[in-house]
């Protein structure tokens, strides 16, 4: 018996509806609905919120609306959750010229400022490791120190090395990924979409830089310290229970800025830029420096490039 | 089948028939699930940070109990071989009640993971579309999901095909869909196994747990542990249940998990040779596991009792001395479980997350919430395989039959036949 | 009487100081062949007071001695052993820097004078590699000038108070 393609829409849909309703008679028994506030429908409208990449135009500017209105009610000031897509013929690349960080920590910081993560329980997605010079054992993490306290930075004898999201051409965590929440988009940032990441944490397994972070308690944050501007990938509140990770602050760069940890290093660090365009300083830097990229024997392929500058005066 | 519908509910009520013995265990394990139940609460109330787990160790306590039951399931493999394929009578008469351990450790499976979610309620995400977003075939928890479903509902088929063959005085025939189903269950018992040790392989960045022999190790140490653990109870459900199980059958068993243990330990001395004499950077967290770095040592404890655990249950269960006298055979199978459960637990998850990927070391130990929500699930688990039990004893035994009409004469028949070749 | 002389040396001094915008723009030719890039920069880190120079060394002729006199005194020199200060201001006119040519120089163009030591880290300054820049990474930057982060005489990275390190996973706790 065969068919036809209304009937087994029709069939789908039923599928669906049932499974929904299934599924809302067990979450309203399981979950206190004790927020007056929000409404039963867009309670629902959340639960069965759709991947973001499967949504039309139409829909995403709708969940942006749901979303808007819930940080409101939650945090009492108007955020804006930007769905800006990826601009054509960009590929973001960054470097990081190791032999000029000082490991003063001001980027780690600036990102929390501008990502809007937890701060208790603190969530930082810039990690910056302080190596020993001389250390015949570089590059062992095993010898780095995260937790270094110093009156100034840098200390005589060590060099940095910060760590994020290296936001591989072949990323680990996407491929680990059951239910396809993080994904790689055209311009190469490896984001989440936190309305549909399960939290099973299988990503952070499979990453090798120790880029992703899990939201273990209920993110804090005080209202007056959150960045309004935002984006559905990037920034906008997390919740709990959800992964997230650097998106070379999406929010910026898919505005044509560099991102915040760029403009925080006051050493001059950091570059970012367009790897497809010949004349980006980031495409300078790869012709001309000598560079490498963090466990490359492992073919992920990271778009974040290191070098050590020549000279340097330290 | 409306019938046999009600027969089905008519079996159920025999979860109600006990004694005060049986009542007060019922009461002993609702306890534990209620505490699981309350750890559980706080849990979902503030999130996961009531567990150990960090960036860091990311999975923890959870994992590692859900690494464990996954080798449970699968052991029931041990018993359906000798049963269906080498028709050994003696286990064949038990290898029903593997069968629901394999049923049961899967349910445990899938709690444990739910526990370990951060968002719950999202779980249904991970359904194939239209209706979620599972990635398959490129994420091996995908596969996951789907090996251990796939094995849960061969089992339920199977066991419950079975009982309602026997119930209905009749037997089935291995040479139909359901013979099919027994031989497909089991390579899929090997399947849930492999593919658990693949979701860890699969985590390249993790060099750990990057040892090609994994797998074979992971099935290895389960059809240690998973019988072990079977034999124990048939020795409690014999003594306390008229379930007649043979002698003949548990040193049957016991021998195979001989071999098992054999096999098991040979592919961990291989592991750690492999892993430690090039001394690379990548045996940074076997040495951890094993001797700690720079004073941080806990998971030390833990690996060399399992070792401690395993041989000497290795000893024991080899001689055949010792292995065919009911205390140190006991012993030694309890030995086993523990010496497993820890080296698949603390000894095999935790230590693939220190070092993290970064160098750092993080001393992961399980919370107060993890511990008691994974009694809860064990209590639910002991729950769940008693109410199976107790279902299936009248079925099994022969004192629950529906007989009707034309199969009446066939069906005291077949009690008889079952009768006369327990004698047999 | 001393406040008042002051404001009205301020008063006057105040079109002098807005002469001198806080940021201002510029052109840089990158490669050959590719058109020159607009770019801001941020002013230099010059005391407002002090500048311009003109308004005490107008009409001073040179010092004939290499020596630091009046309100110089605190300037050390770590930087060129055996320089002084007409390497790089200009003594004929106070108001601007000079070349090794002889060549007068703006202010707003300090990077030239360092340009001309130090010319591999100009080329990579100029290209985005060395120094820091903030903007857009596809549109105007603002290019932080050498003087910026090594003040000439002393051009030395000043170390900084680095920011606290971060919560160890074990004190991370529910309720903290």
């Amino acid at each position: 018996m065969k068919k036809t393609k209304d009937e087994r829409r029709a069939l789908k849909v039923n599928r669906r509806t049932l499974l929904k309703g299934t599924l809302a008679a067990a979450a309203a028994t399981m979950l206190p609905l004790n927020r007056a506030d929000a409404s039963f429908s867009d309670f629902w409208e959340s639960f069965f919120q759709k991947h973001f990449r499967e949504m039309t135009e139409a829909e995403k500017e709708k969940v942006v609306a749901r979303l808007e209105k819930e940080y409101e009610e939650k945090y009492k000031i108007a955020i804006k959750v930007g769905i800006e897509p990826a601009m054509p013929g960009v590929l973001f690349g960054y470097g990081l010229d190791l032999s000029r960080c000082i490991g003063c920590r001001t980027c780690e910081y600036a990102c929390v400022a501008e990502n809007n993560q937890s701060i208790d329980p603190q969530i930082h997605w810039i990690q910056v490791l302080r190596f020993k010079k001389e250390d015949p054992k570089f590059p062992d993490f095993e010898h780095a120190e995260k937790y270094y306290n110093a009156a100034l930075a840098p200390q005589p004898g060590y060099f940095y090395m910060p760590i994020q999201c290296q936001q591989c051409e072949n990323p680990a965590c996407t491929r680990a990924c059951p239910t396809q929440a993080t994904w790689k988009e055209p311009d190469g940032i490896v984001t989440i979409d936190y309305n549909w990441c399960i939290g099973c944490r299988y990503c952070m397994a499979a990453c090798p830089y120790g880029a992703r972070h899990f939201n273990w308690g209920e993110p804090h944050r005080a209202p007056q310290d959150i960045n309004p501007n935002t984006h559905y990938l990037g920034n906008r509140p997390r919740y709990r229970g959800v992964v997230e990770k650097c998106t070379f602050c999406i929010q910026r760069s898919r505005k044509g800025k560099y991102t915040a940890c760029v403009e925080a290093c006051p050493v001059g660090a950091r570059k970012f830029g367009n790897l497809l365009d010949p004349n980006s300083e980031i495409r300078y830097m790869i012709a001309n420096k000598r560079v490498f990229r963090l466990k490359e024997d492992l073919n992920t392929s990271p778009k974040f490039f290191y070098f050590f500058d020549f000279g340097g005066t330290r | 089948m409306v019938q046999a519908t009600k027969n089905f509910f008519i079996a159920w009520l025999s979860i109600f028939k006990g004694g005060p013995k049986y009542y007060l265990w019922l009461a002993f394990l609702a306890c534990l699930m209620g505490v699981g139940v309350y750890a559980y609460i706080g849990q979902a109330e503030h999130g996961l940070i009531m567990t150990a787990m960090r960036d860091q160790v990311s999975w923890g306590f959870y994992i590692s109990n859900f690494t464990f039951l996954v080798g449970v399931a699968a052991a029931a493999v041990l018993l359906v071989i000798p049963a269906y394929v080498h028709n050994h009578q003696p286990i064949k008469k038990i290898v029903l009640f593997g069968e629901l351990m394999a049923i049961t450790a899967i349910i445990m499976c899938i709690l444990f993971i739910m526990t370990d979610l951060g968002q719950p309620l999202r779980v249904w995400h991970i359904l194939p579309p239209p209706i979620g977003m599972m990635h398959w075939p490129t994420s091996l928890l995908a596969w996951d999901v789907l090996v251990l479903n796939g094995y849960f509902i061969l089992n339920v088929i199977i066991a419950f095909y079975v009982m309602y063959k026997y119930a209905h005085g009749e037997h089935y025939e291995m040479k139909s869909v359901i013979g099919f189903l027994i031989y497909l269950s089991i390579p899929a018992a090997i399947s849930i196994h492999t593919v658990t040790a693949f979701l860890y392989n699969a985590a390249f960045s993790r060099p750990f747990w990057s040892a090609s022999i994994l797998a074979p190790r992971f099935i290895a140490s389960a059809l240690c542990s998973g019988p072990a653990l079977m034999l124990l109870v048939f020795q409690v459900l014999r003594k306390v249940t008229d379930v007649e199980i043979e002698d003949k059958a548990i040193f049957r068993v016991a021998t195979l998990i001989t071999y098992a243990m054999a096999v098991n330990l040979f592919f961990l001395l291989a592991e750690v040779f492999g892993s430690f004499y090039p001394g690379t950077a990548e045996s940074v967290n076997i040495h951890y596991l094993f001797f700690g770095i720079d004073g941080q040592t806990n998971l030390v404890k833990y690996i060399w009792t399992a070792v401690a655990c395993n041989v000497t249950a290795f000893v024991l269960i080899l001689n055949p001395k010792t292995r065919e006298k009911f205390a140190t055979l006991n012993f030694a199978l309890v030995l086993m479980i523990v010496g497993i459960y820890l080296e698949k637990g603390m000894g095999l998850v935790i230590p693939g997350f220190t070092p993290d990927v970064l160098g750092e070391i993080y001393q992961y130990t399980p919370t107060a919430t993890e511990l008691l929500v994974s009694l809860g699930v064990w209590a639910t688990g002991a729950m769940i395989y008693t109410f199976l039990v107790k279902f299936a004893i009248p079925i099994h035994t022969g004192k629950l039959r529906f007989a009707s009409g034309e199969h009446a004469v066939t069906a005291k028949r077949a009690v008889i036949d079952d009768v006369t070749s327990e004698k047999a | 009487m001393g406040k008042k002389l002051l404001a009205i040396i301020a008063l006057l001094l105040l079109p002098l100081s807005l002469a001198y915008a806080d940021e201002h723009s510029n052109k840089l030719t990158l490669m050959k062949g590719v058109p020159a890039q607009k770019f801001i920069m941020p002013r230099p880190p010059i005391d407002k007071g002090l500048w311009p120079c003109s308004q005490c060394h107008k009409g001073m002729p040179p010092g004939p001695k290499r020596k630091l006199t009046m309100m110089h005194q605190d300037i050390v020199l770590k930087h060129m052993p055996g320089g002084w200060c007409y390497d790089c201001h200009n003594p004929n006119n106070r108001d601007t820097l000079k070349l090794f040519t002889g060549e007068s120089v703006s202010f707003d163009q300090s990077y030239l004078v360092c340009g001309q030591c130090h010319g591999f880290i100009f080329q990579e300054w100029k290209h985005g590699l060395h120094g820091k820049r903030v903007g857009m990474w596809n549109g105007v930057k603002t290019y932080y000038q050498c003087i910026n982060c090594h003040w000439p005489h002393e051009p030395h990275f000043k170390p900084i108070v680095p920011w606290p390190a971060p919560i160890k996973p074990a004190d991370i706790k529910y309720g903290n």
